[in-house]
Protein backbone atom coordinates (compact mmCIF):
# COMPACT_ATOMS: atom_id res chain seq x y z
CA UNK A 1 0.00 0.00 0.00
CA UNK A 2 2.75 2.38 0.58
CA UNK A 3 3.67 3.68 -2.24
CA UNK A 4 5.91 6.27 -1.86
CA UNK A 5 5.00 9.02 -3.58
CA UNK A 6 1.04 9.14 -2.07
CA UNK A 7 3.07 9.40 1.23
CA UNK A 8 2.79 13.23 2.76
CA UNK A 9 4.28 12.43 5.41
CA UNK A 10 5.48 9.77 8.40
CA UNK A 11 5.87 9.39 11.54
CA UNK A 12 8.30 6.72 12.79
CA UNK A 13 8.03 6.43 16.50
CA UNK A 14 7.89 9.74 17.28
CA UNK A 15 7.81 11.48 20.28
CA UNK A 16 8.58 14.77 22.27
CA UNK A 17 9.60 15.23 25.45
CA UNK A 18 9.67 18.99 27.40
CA UNK A 19 11.33 19.24 30.59
CA UNK A 20 11.52 15.64 31.65
CA UNK A 21 7.89 15.24 30.97
CA UNK A 22 6.85 13.02 27.94
CA UNK A 23 4.22 14.51 25.75
CA UNK A 24 4.18 11.94 23.73
CA UNK A 25 5.63 9.26 22.25
CA UNK A 26 5.98 6.12 19.87
CA UNK A 27 3.56 7.85 17.98
CA UNK A 28 3.79 5.96 14.10
CA UNK A 29 1.67 7.29 11.76
CA UNK A 30 0.98 7.72 8.18
CA UNK A 31 -0.69 10.61 6.25
CA UNK A 32 -1.36 9.99 2.75
CA UNK A 33 -2.96 11.92 -0.81
CA UNK A 34 -6.59 12.01 -0.37
CA UNK A 35 -6.66 10.26 3.26
CA UNK A 36 -8.31 11.51 6.80
CA UNK A 37 -6.36 10.66 9.30
CA UNK A 38 -8.10 11.63 12.59
CA UNK A 39 -6.38 12.01 16.10
CA UNK A 40 -8.89 11.00 18.88
CA UNK A 41 -7.85 11.31 22.71
CA UNK A 42 -8.74 13.19 25.97
CA UNK A 43 -7.14 16.08 26.92
CA UNK A 44 -3.41 16.02 27.41
CA UNK A 45 -3.22 12.55 25.69
CA UNK A 46 -0.80 14.49 23.03
CA UNK A 47 -2.86 15.31 19.83
CA UNK A 48 -1.78 18.50 19.33
CA UNK A 49 2.05 17.41 20.23
CA UNK A 50 1.57 14.64 17.41
CA UNK A 51 0.72 17.34 14.84
CA UNK A 52 3.18 19.79 15.85
CA UNK A 53 5.49 17.01 15.84
CA UNK A 54 4.21 15.93 12.06
CA UNK A 55 4.74 19.68 11.02
CA UNK A 56 8.48 19.89 12.38
CA UNK A 57 7.19 22.64 14.98
CA UNK A 58 9.24 20.41 17.07
CA UNK A 59 12.68 20.29 16.71
CA UNK A 60 14.48 17.58 19.12
CA UNK A 61 12.24 14.67 18.54
CA UNK A 62 12.40 10.84 19.70
CA UNK A 63 12.20 8.67 16.57
CA UNK A 64 11.62 10.75 12.89
CA UNK A 65 9.39 12.61 10.94
CA UNK A 66 9.88 12.34 6.77
CA UNK A 67 7.77 15.12 5.52
CA UNK A 68 7.62 14.85 1.36
CA UNK A 69 6.03 18.26 0.99
CA UNK A 70 6.30 21.83 1.57
CA UNK A 71 2.73 22.46 0.60
CA UNK A 72 1.30 23.06 4.01
CA UNK A 73 -2.13 24.42 5.85
CA UNK A 74 -1.88 24.62 9.12
CA UNK A 75 -5.28 25.40 12.02
CA UNK A 76 -3.59 25.33 15.46
CA UNK A 77 -5.60 24.89 18.39
CA UNK A 78 -4.59 27.93 20.12
CA UNK A 79 -3.25 31.11 18.13
CA UNK A 80 -2.53 34.48 20.06
CA UNK A 81 -1.87 36.98 17.75
CA UNK A 82 -0.58 40.24 19.06
CA UNK A 83 -2.68 43.40 18.21
CA UNK A 84 -0.30 46.13 18.27
CA UNK A 85 -0.41 44.95 14.52
CA UNK A 86 -2.71 46.45 12.23
CA UNK A 87 -3.98 43.23 10.72
CA UNK A 88 -6.97 42.85 8.41
CA UNK A 89 -8.39 39.28 7.59
CA UNK A 90 -6.98 40.27 3.61
CA UNK A 91 -3.62 40.41 5.26
CA UNK A 92 -3.79 37.54 7.44
CA UNK A 93 -4.77 36.03 4.17
CA UNK A 94 -1.82 36.10 2.70
CA UNK A 95 0.35 35.78 5.86
CA UNK A 96 3.08 32.97 4.19
CA UNK A 97 2.24 32.79 0.62
CA UNK A 98 1.20 35.50 -1.81
CA UNK A 99 -2.51 33.77 -2.72
CA UNK A 100 -4.24 35.45 -6.34
CA UNK A 101 -7.48 37.59 -5.09
CA UNK A 102 -9.66 34.98 -6.60
CA UNK A 103 -8.28 32.81 -4.15
CA UNK A 104 -8.90 34.37 -1.47
CA UNK A 105 -12.31 35.25 -2.43
CA UNK A 106 -13.16 31.57 -3.15
CA UNK A 107 -11.77 30.20 0.15
CA UNK A 108 -13.88 32.88 2.56
CA UNK A 109 -16.62 32.34 0.60
CA UNK A 110 -16.35 28.60 1.13
CA UNK A 111 -16.17 29.13 5.18
CA UNK A 112 -18.46 31.69 4.71
CA UNK A 113 -16.66 35.03 6.04
CA UNK A 114 -16.29 36.44 2.65
CA UNK A 115 -18.09 39.59 4.19
CA UNK A 116 -15.52 40.36 7.06
CA UNK A 117 -12.45 39.82 4.21
CA UNK A 118 -11.92 44.14 4.96
CA UNK A 119 -12.27 43.72 9.02
CA UNK A 120 -9.30 43.80 11.26
CA UNK A 121 -8.70 40.61 12.84
CA UNK A 122 -8.71 41.78 16.58
CA UNK A 123 -12.72 42.55 15.64
CA UNK A 124 -13.93 39.00 15.26
CA UNK A 125 -15.68 36.41 16.89
CA UNK A 126 -14.38 33.21 17.82
CA UNK A 127 -16.10 31.14 15.37
CA UNK A 128 -15.41 34.15 12.86
CA UNK A 129 -11.83 33.99 13.13
CA UNK A 130 -11.90 30.56 13.10
CA UNK A 131 -13.60 30.10 9.71
CA UNK A 132 -11.13 32.49 8.23
CA UNK A 133 -8.29 30.43 9.70
CA UNK A 134 -9.45 27.28 8.14
CA UNK A 135 -10.11 29.49 4.93
CA UNK A 136 -6.10 30.68 5.15
CA UNK A 137 -5.55 27.08 5.48
CA UNK A 138 -7.21 26.06 2.27
CA UNK A 139 -6.58 29.02 0.22
CA UNK A 140 -3.21 28.39 -0.45
CA UNK A 141 -4.23 24.37 -1.78
CA UNK A 142 -2.32 22.62 0.23
CA UNK A 143 -1.06 18.65 -0.64
CA UNK A 144 -0.94 18.35 3.82
CA UNK A 145 -3.92 19.99 6.07
CA UNK A 146 -3.12 20.10 9.96
CA UNK A 147 -6.13 20.81 11.39
CA UNK A 148 -6.34 21.13 15.18
CA UNK A 149 -9.72 21.00 16.33
CA UNK A 150 -10.57 23.38 13.24
CA UNK A 151 -14.46 24.52 14.30
CA UNK A 152 -13.97 25.49 17.76
CA UNK A 153 -16.25 27.65 18.85
CA UNK A 154 -18.17 27.49 15.58
CA UNK A 155 -21.99 27.09 15.73
CA UNK A 156 -23.79 24.35 15.32
CA UNK A 157 -24.66 24.53 11.80
CA UNK A 158 -21.73 25.80 11.08
CA UNK A 159 -19.92 22.70 12.27
CA UNK A 160 -21.88 20.20 10.07
CA UNK A 161 -20.93 22.57 7.27
CA UNK A 162 -17.42 22.70 7.61
CA UNK A 163 -16.53 19.40 8.34
CA UNK A 164 -18.48 18.74 4.94
CA UNK A 165 -16.72 21.49 3.42
CA UNK A 166 -13.07 19.60 4.97
CA UNK A 167 -14.10 16.11 3.16
CA UNK A 168 -14.76 18.12 0.17
CA UNK A 169 -11.46 19.63 -0.08
CA UNK A 170 -10.01 16.28 0.57
CA UNK A 171 -11.53 15.09 -2.19
CA UNK A 172 -10.54 18.00 -4.96
CA UNK A 173 -7.46 18.83 -4.12
CA UNK A 174 -6.30 15.61 -3.08
CA UNK A 175 -4.54 16.52 -0.41
CA UNK A 176 -3.85 14.64 2.86
CA UNK A 177 -5.56 15.83 6.18
CA UNK A 178 -4.24 15.11 9.15
CA UNK A 179 -7.85 16.18 11.59
CA UNK A 180 -8.01 16.32 15.58
CA UNK A 181 -11.42 16.55 16.48
CA UNK A 182 -13.67 15.28 19.89
CA UNK A 183 -16.66 14.90 17.84
CA UNK A 184 -17.06 10.87 17.44
CA UNK A 185 -19.67 11.59 14.63
CA UNK A 186 -17.35 13.48 11.85
CA UNK A 187 -14.47 10.55 13.09
CA UNK A 188 -16.94 8.13 11.95
CA UNK A 189 -18.30 9.54 9.16
CA UNK A 190 -15.29 10.91 7.11
CA UNK A 191 -12.22 9.70 8.41
CA UNK A 192 -10.41 7.15 6.81
CA UNK A 193 -7.96 6.38 9.63
CA UNK A 194 -8.17 6.44 13.62
CA UNK A 195 -5.39 7.21 15.61
CA UNK A 196 -6.53 7.09 19.35
CA UNK A 197 -3.45 9.03 21.70
CA UNK A 198 -2.77 8.92 25.52
CA UNK A 199 0.42 9.92 25.81
CA UNK A 200 0.96 6.82 23.31
CA UNK A 201 -1.12 5.54 20.55
CA UNK A 202 -3.24 3.59 22.44
CA UNK A 203 -4.94 1.79 19.36
CA UNK A 204 -5.41 3.18 15.88
CA UNK A 205 -6.90 1.27 12.70
CA UNK A 206 -9.78 2.03 10.65
CA UNK A 207 -13.34 3.65 13.03
CA UNK A 208 -14.57 0.58 13.41
CA UNK A 209 -11.65 -1.06 14.51
CA UNK A 210 -10.99 1.84 16.77
CA UNK A 211 -14.51 1.17 18.00
CA UNK A 212 -14.43 -2.28 19.14
CA UNK A 213 -10.77 -1.86 20.76
CA UNK A 214 -11.20 -2.42 24.38
CA UNK A 215 -8.36 0.29 24.99
CA UNK A 216 -10.62 2.45 23.33
CA UNK A 217 -13.24 1.58 25.37
CA UNK A 218 -11.43 2.06 28.83
CA UNK A 219 -10.82 5.21 27.67
CA UNK A 220 -13.64 6.85 26.03
CA UNK A 221 -16.44 4.68 28.42
CA UNK A 222 -19.19 2.31 26.33
CA UNK A 223 -21.57 5.38 25.24
CA UNK A 224 -18.49 6.43 22.71
CA UNK A 225 -18.39 3.01 21.68
CA UNK A 226 -22.16 2.87 20.82
CA UNK A 227 -21.48 5.96 18.74
CA UNK A 228 -19.43 4.27 17.08
CA UNK A 229 -21.28 0.97 16.14
CA UNK A 230 -23.92 3.25 14.57
CA UNK A 231 -21.72 4.28 11.84
CA UNK A 232 -20.05 0.54 11.65
CA UNK A 233 -22.65 -1.04 8.98
CA UNK A 234 -22.85 2.06 6.87
CA UNK A 235 -19.23 2.13 6.89
CA UNK A 236 -18.59 -1.98 5.76
CA UNK A 237 -19.66 -0.68 2.39
CA UNK A 238 -17.83 2.68 2.22
CA UNK A 239 -14.42 1.12 2.80
CA UNK A 240 -13.84 -1.78 0.65
CA UNK A 241 -10.27 -1.14 1.30
CA UNK A 242 -10.61 -1.82 4.83
CA UNK A 243 -7.64 -4.20 5.26
CA UNK A 244 -5.05 -1.80 3.51
CA UNK A 245 -5.83 0.71 6.49
CA UNK A 246 -5.17 -1.47 9.06
CA UNK A 247 -1.64 -2.33 8.02
CA UNK A 248 -0.77 1.08 9.30
CA UNK B 1 21.73 79.10 1.03
CA UNK B 2 22.08 76.76 3.55
CA UNK B 3 25.73 75.60 5.05
CA UNK B 4 27.48 72.78 3.65
CA UNK B 5 27.10 70.64 6.88
CA UNK B 6 23.55 71.37 7.32
CA UNK B 7 22.75 69.76 3.51
CA UNK B 8 24.87 67.02 4.27
CA UNK B 9 23.09 66.17 7.77
CA UNK B 10 19.98 66.69 5.80
CA UNK B 11 20.59 64.02 3.49
CA UNK B 12 22.03 61.70 6.19
CA UNK B 13 18.95 62.38 8.53
CA UNK B 14 16.46 61.76 5.18
CA UNK B 15 18.40 58.25 4.42
CA UNK B 16 18.48 57.08 8.15
CA UNK B 17 14.41 57.80 8.43
CA UNK B 18 13.52 55.63 5.25
CA UNK B 19 15.54 52.87 7.07
CA UNK B 20 14.24 53.47 10.62
CA UNK B 21 10.89 53.48 9.39
CA UNK B 22 9.81 49.66 8.66
CA UNK B 23 12.54 48.45 10.89
CA UNK B 24 10.66 50.79 13.63
CA UNK B 25 7.20 48.67 12.79
CA UNK B 26 9.17 45.13 13.69
CA UNK B 27 10.59 46.86 16.73
CA UNK B 28 6.94 47.99 17.67
CA UNK B 29 5.80 44.31 16.96
CA UNK B 30 8.02 42.40 18.48
CA UNK B 31 7.97 44.18 21.43
CA UNK B 32 11.98 44.92 20.92
CA UNK B 33 12.82 48.64 22.08
CA UNK B 34 14.69 47.45 24.99
CA UNK B 35 17.01 45.52 22.88
CA UNK B 36 17.16 48.09 20.79
CA UNK B 37 18.19 50.33 23.77
CA UNK B 38 21.12 47.60 24.42
CA UNK B 39 22.55 47.69 21.34
CA UNK B 40 22.61 51.03 21.16
CA UNK B 41 24.14 51.60 24.44
CA UNK B 42 26.93 48.90 23.05
CA UNK B 43 27.38 51.30 20.47
CA UNK B 44 29.61 53.42 23.12
CA UNK B 45 32.33 50.60 23.26
CA UNK B 46 32.00 50.47 19.14
CA UNK B 47 33.13 54.36 19.08
CA UNK B 48 35.85 54.23 21.37
CA UNK B 49 37.32 51.18 19.69
CA UNK B 50 36.96 52.93 16.74
CA UNK B 51 38.85 55.82 18.10
CA UNK B 52 41.48 53.75 19.29
CA UNK B 53 42.22 51.88 16.58
CA UNK B 54 41.49 53.81 13.79
CA UNK B 55 38.54 52.13 12.83
CA UNK B 56 35.23 53.37 10.90
CA UNK B 57 32.56 54.41 13.34
CA UNK B 58 29.93 53.04 11.55
CA UNK B 59 31.74 49.03 11.23
CA UNK B 60 33.04 49.42 14.60
CA UNK B 61 29.83 50.21 16.32
CA UNK B 62 28.00 47.40 13.98
CA UNK B 63 30.69 44.92 15.33
CA UNK B 64 30.21 45.65 18.65
CA UNK B 65 26.55 45.54 18.27
CA UNK B 66 26.25 42.52 16.94
CA UNK B 67 28.56 40.81 18.70
CA UNK B 68 26.33 41.92 21.79
CA UNK B 69 23.28 40.35 20.13
CA UNK B 70 24.99 36.82 19.87
CA UNK B 71 26.24 36.94 23.82
CA UNK B 72 22.44 37.96 24.32
CA UNK B 73 20.87 35.18 22.18
CA UNK B 74 23.62 32.52 24.55
CA UNK B 75 22.90 34.12 27.28
CA UNK B 76 19.36 33.34 26.91
CA UNK B 77 19.98 30.12 25.88
CA UNK B 78 22.46 29.18 28.95
CA UNK B 79 21.02 30.83 32.06
CA UNK B 80 17.46 31.12 33.54
CA UNK B 81 17.44 34.84 34.29
CA UNK B 82 14.73 36.58 31.74
CA UNK B 83 14.98 38.79 29.03
CA UNK B 84 14.39 42.05 30.27
CA UNK B 85 17.46 41.04 33.21
CA UNK B 86 19.89 39.86 30.89
CA UNK B 87 19.18 43.11 28.52
CA UNK B 88 19.89 45.68 31.49
CA UNK B 89 22.84 43.88 32.03
CA UNK B 90 24.29 43.50 28.72
CA UNK B 91 22.86 47.67 28.11
CA UNK B 92 24.94 49.34 31.40
CA UNK B 93 27.42 46.95 31.49
CA UNK B 94 28.69 47.71 27.74
CA UNK B 95 27.89 51.28 28.55
CA UNK B 96 29.92 51.45 31.73
CA UNK B 97 33.29 49.62 30.14
CA UNK B 98 32.66 51.97 27.25
CA UNK B 99 32.91 54.81 29.61
CA UNK B 100 35.80 53.68 31.33
CA UNK B 101 37.62 53.07 28.52
CA UNK B 102 37.08 56.61 27.18
CA UNK B 103 38.77 57.84 30.69
CA UNK B 104 41.78 55.80 29.53
CA UNK B 105 41.89 57.41 26.24
CA UNK B 106 42.94 60.72 27.39
CA UNK B 107 44.99 61.68 23.65
CA UNK B 108 42.05 61.60 21.88
CA UNK B 109 38.87 64.67 22.55
CA UNK B 110 35.75 63.46 22.87
CA UNK B 111 32.80 64.77 22.28
CA UNK B 112 30.59 63.33 24.59
CA UNK B 113 27.48 65.13 24.27
CA UNK B 114 27.65 64.66 20.06
CA UNK B 115 27.92 60.84 20.92
CA UNK B 116 24.90 60.55 23.22
CA UNK B 117 22.68 63.21 21.45
CA UNK B 118 24.16 63.42 18.13
CA UNK B 119 25.83 66.35 16.33
CA UNK B 120 24.89 67.29 12.75
CA UNK B 121 28.10 68.75 12.43
CA UNK B 122 30.02 65.74 12.54
CA UNK B 123 28.11 64.39 9.10
CA UNK B 124 30.79 63.62 6.65
CA UNK B 125 30.19 63.23 3.07
CA UNK B 126 31.83 59.70 3.68
CA UNK B 127 29.14 59.26 6.52
CA UNK B 128 26.33 59.95 3.36
CA UNK B 129 27.94 57.54 1.31
CA UNK B 130 27.94 54.57 4.39
CA UNK B 131 24.07 55.84 5.70
CA UNK B 132 22.92 55.30 2.14
CA UNK B 133 24.61 51.85 0.94
CA UNK B 134 24.25 50.86 4.06
CA UNK B 135 20.89 52.00 4.15
CA UNK B 136 20.27 50.28 0.79
CA UNK B 137 21.78 47.17 1.68
CA UNK B 138 19.25 46.74 4.92
CA UNK B 139 16.34 47.63 3.11
CA UNK B 140 16.92 44.94 0.64
CA UNK B 141 17.23 42.67 3.08
CA UNK B 142 14.34 43.32 4.85
CA UNK B 143 12.44 43.13 2.02
CA UNK B 144 14.00 39.53 1.57
CA UNK B 145 12.82 38.24 4.70
CA UNK B 146 10.07 40.12 5.25
CA UNK B 147 7.67 37.08 4.40
CA UNK B 148 8.92 34.54 7.15
CA UNK B 149 9.59 37.47 9.73
CA UNK B 150 6.40 39.02 9.29
CA UNK B 151 4.72 35.78 9.47
CA UNK B 152 6.45 34.59 12.46
CA UNK B 153 5.62 38.18 14.29
CA UNK B 154 1.80 37.49 13.90
CA UNK B 155 2.42 33.86 14.83
CA UNK B 156 5.10 31.63 15.25
CA UNK B 157 3.87 28.31 14.61
CA UNK B 158 2.07 29.02 11.49
CA UNK B 159 5.33 30.06 10.08
CA UNK B 160 7.42 27.43 10.80
CA UNK B 161 4.34 24.96 10.03
CA UNK B 162 4.01 26.46 7.08
CA UNK B 163 8.27 26.08 5.53
CA UNK B 164 9.30 29.92 6.04
CA UNK B 165 12.14 29.22 8.59
CA UNK B 166 11.41 31.92 11.15
CA UNK B 167 14.53 31.31 13.26
CA UNK B 168 16.80 32.47 10.31
CA UNK B 169 14.94 35.68 9.19
CA UNK B 170 14.90 36.25 13.20
CA UNK B 171 18.91 35.91 13.15
CA UNK B 172 19.00 38.16 9.99
CA UNK B 173 17.10 40.96 11.50
CA UNK B 174 18.87 40.98 14.63
CA UNK B 175 22.26 41.70 12.41
CA UNK B 176 19.52 44.54 10.66
CA UNK B 177 19.00 46.26 14.00
CA UNK B 178 22.80 46.24 14.50
CA UNK B 179 23.35 47.64 11.52
CA UNK B 180 20.63 50.70 11.48
CA UNK B 181 22.27 52.05 14.56
CA UNK B 182 25.80 51.65 13.39
CA UNK B 183 24.81 54.15 10.50
CA UNK B 184 22.50 56.54 12.81
CA UNK B 185 24.60 57.03 15.64
CA UNK B 186 26.58 60.13 14.31
CA UNK B 187 23.27 61.95 13.48
CA UNK B 188 20.78 60.84 16.45
CA UNK B 189 22.96 59.66 19.23
CA UNK B 190 23.26 56.25 21.09
CA UNK B 191 20.83 57.26 23.66
CA UNK B 192 18.16 58.45 21.52
CA UNK B 193 17.97 56.03 18.48
CA UNK B 194 15.51 53.75 19.80
CA UNK B 195 13.27 56.70 20.08
CA UNK B 196 14.10 57.30 15.87
CA UNK B 197 13.06 53.77 15.72
CA UNK B 198 10.00 53.43 18.00
CA UNK B 199 8.32 56.71 17.89
CA UNK B 200 7.62 57.13 14.37
CA UNK B 201 6.41 53.51 14.37
CA UNK B 202 4.22 54.47 17.33
CA UNK B 203 2.71 57.78 15.53
CA UNK B 204 1.86 55.24 12.98
CA UNK B 205 0.04 52.62 14.14
CA UNK B 206 -2.33 55.20 15.95
CA UNK B 207 -3.39 55.95 12.33
CA UNK B 208 -3.07 52.45 10.21
CA UNK B 209 -5.23 49.50 9.70
CA UNK B 210 -3.17 47.65 7.60
CA UNK B 211 0.99 46.72 7.97
CA UNK B 212 1.42 48.06 4.47
CA UNK B 213 0.29 51.35 5.43
CA UNK B 214 2.18 50.98 9.04
CA UNK B 215 4.91 50.81 7.52
CA UNK B 216 4.26 53.72 4.77
CA UNK B 217 3.45 56.28 7.41
CA UNK B 218 6.14 55.03 9.87
CA UNK B 219 8.53 56.21 6.89
CA UNK B 220 6.71 59.83 6.30
CA UNK B 221 6.69 60.42 9.70
CA UNK B 222 10.32 59.46 10.32
CA UNK B 223 11.23 61.81 7.26
CA UNK B 224 9.52 64.36 8.77
CA UNK B 225 10.76 64.29 12.05
CA UNK B 226 14.13 64.56 10.54
CA UNK B 227 12.69 67.91 8.15
CA UNK B 228 11.30 69.52 11.46
CA UNK B 229 14.54 68.43 13.94
CA UNK B 230 17.03 69.93 11.95
CA UNK B 231 15.47 72.74 10.68
CA UNK B 232 14.71 73.55 14.47
CA UNK B 233 18.00 71.84 15.52
CA UNK B 234 19.63 74.86 12.92
CA UNK B 235 17.31 77.54 14.29
CA UNK B 236 18.03 77.29 18.46
CA UNK B 237 20.93 75.23 17.96
CA UNK B 238 19.98 72.35 20.19
CA UNK B 239 21.19 69.06 19.38
CA UNK B 240 20.10 67.33 16.42
CA UNK B 241 18.89 64.28 18.41
CA UNK B 242 16.71 65.31 20.83
CA UNK B 243 15.62 67.71 18.25
CA UNK B 244 14.42 65.03 16.06
CA UNK B 245 12.71 62.72 18.87
CA UNK B 246 11.11 66.11 19.88
CA UNK B 247 9.00 66.75 16.41
CA UNK B 248 8.28 63.25 16.33
CA UNK B 249 6.81 63.13 19.34
CA UNK B 250 5.03 66.01 18.31
CA UNK B 251 3.57 64.20 15.52
CA UNK B 252 2.67 61.25 17.65
CA UNK B 253 0.63 63.95 20.15
CA UNK B 254 -0.95 64.63 16.58
CA UNK B 255 -1.97 61.15 15.58
CA UNK B 256 -3.77 60.67 19.01
CA UNK B 257 -6.13 63.89 18.54
CA UNK B 258 -6.62 62.27 14.48
CA UNK B 259 -7.65 59.09 16.73
CA UNK B 260 -10.22 60.89 18.82
CA UNK B 261 -11.42 62.75 15.87
CA UNK B 262 -12.12 59.95 13.89
CA UNK B 263 -14.00 58.11 17.03
CA UNK B 264 -16.23 61.14 17.22
CA UNK B 265 -16.73 61.13 13.52
CA UNK B 266 -18.18 57.45 13.82
CA UNK B 267 -20.50 58.82 16.24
Amino acid sequence: MSSENSTLVKLNNAGFKQNDKWLVEGVSLTVEKGKIVTLIGPNGSGKSTTAKIALGIYKNIEGSVEKYTNKVGYVPQKISIDWTLPLRVYDFMLLTENIKDEAIDEALTLTGVIHLKNKNLGNLSGGEFQRVLIARAISKKPELLVLDEPVQGVDYTGEIALYELIKRISDTLNCGILLISHDLHTVMTATDHVVCLNGHVCCSGSPMDVAKNNEYKTLFGEQASQILSVYEHKHDHVHSDKGEIKKN
Amino acid sequence: MFDDFFIRALIAGLGIALVTGPLGCFVVWRRLSYFGDTLAHSALLGVTLAYSFELNIALSVFIISSLIALILIQLQKKTNLPGDALLGLLAHSSLAVGLVVIGFLTFIRFDIMGLLFGDILAVTTDDLLIIWTGGAVILLVLKLIWKPLFASTVNYELAEAEGLNPDRAKAIFTILMAAVIAISIKMVGLLLITGMLIIPAAMARNISDSPQKMVLFSIIGGLLSVLLGLFSSLEFNTSSGPSIIMASLILFILSLLNIKQSIKLKN
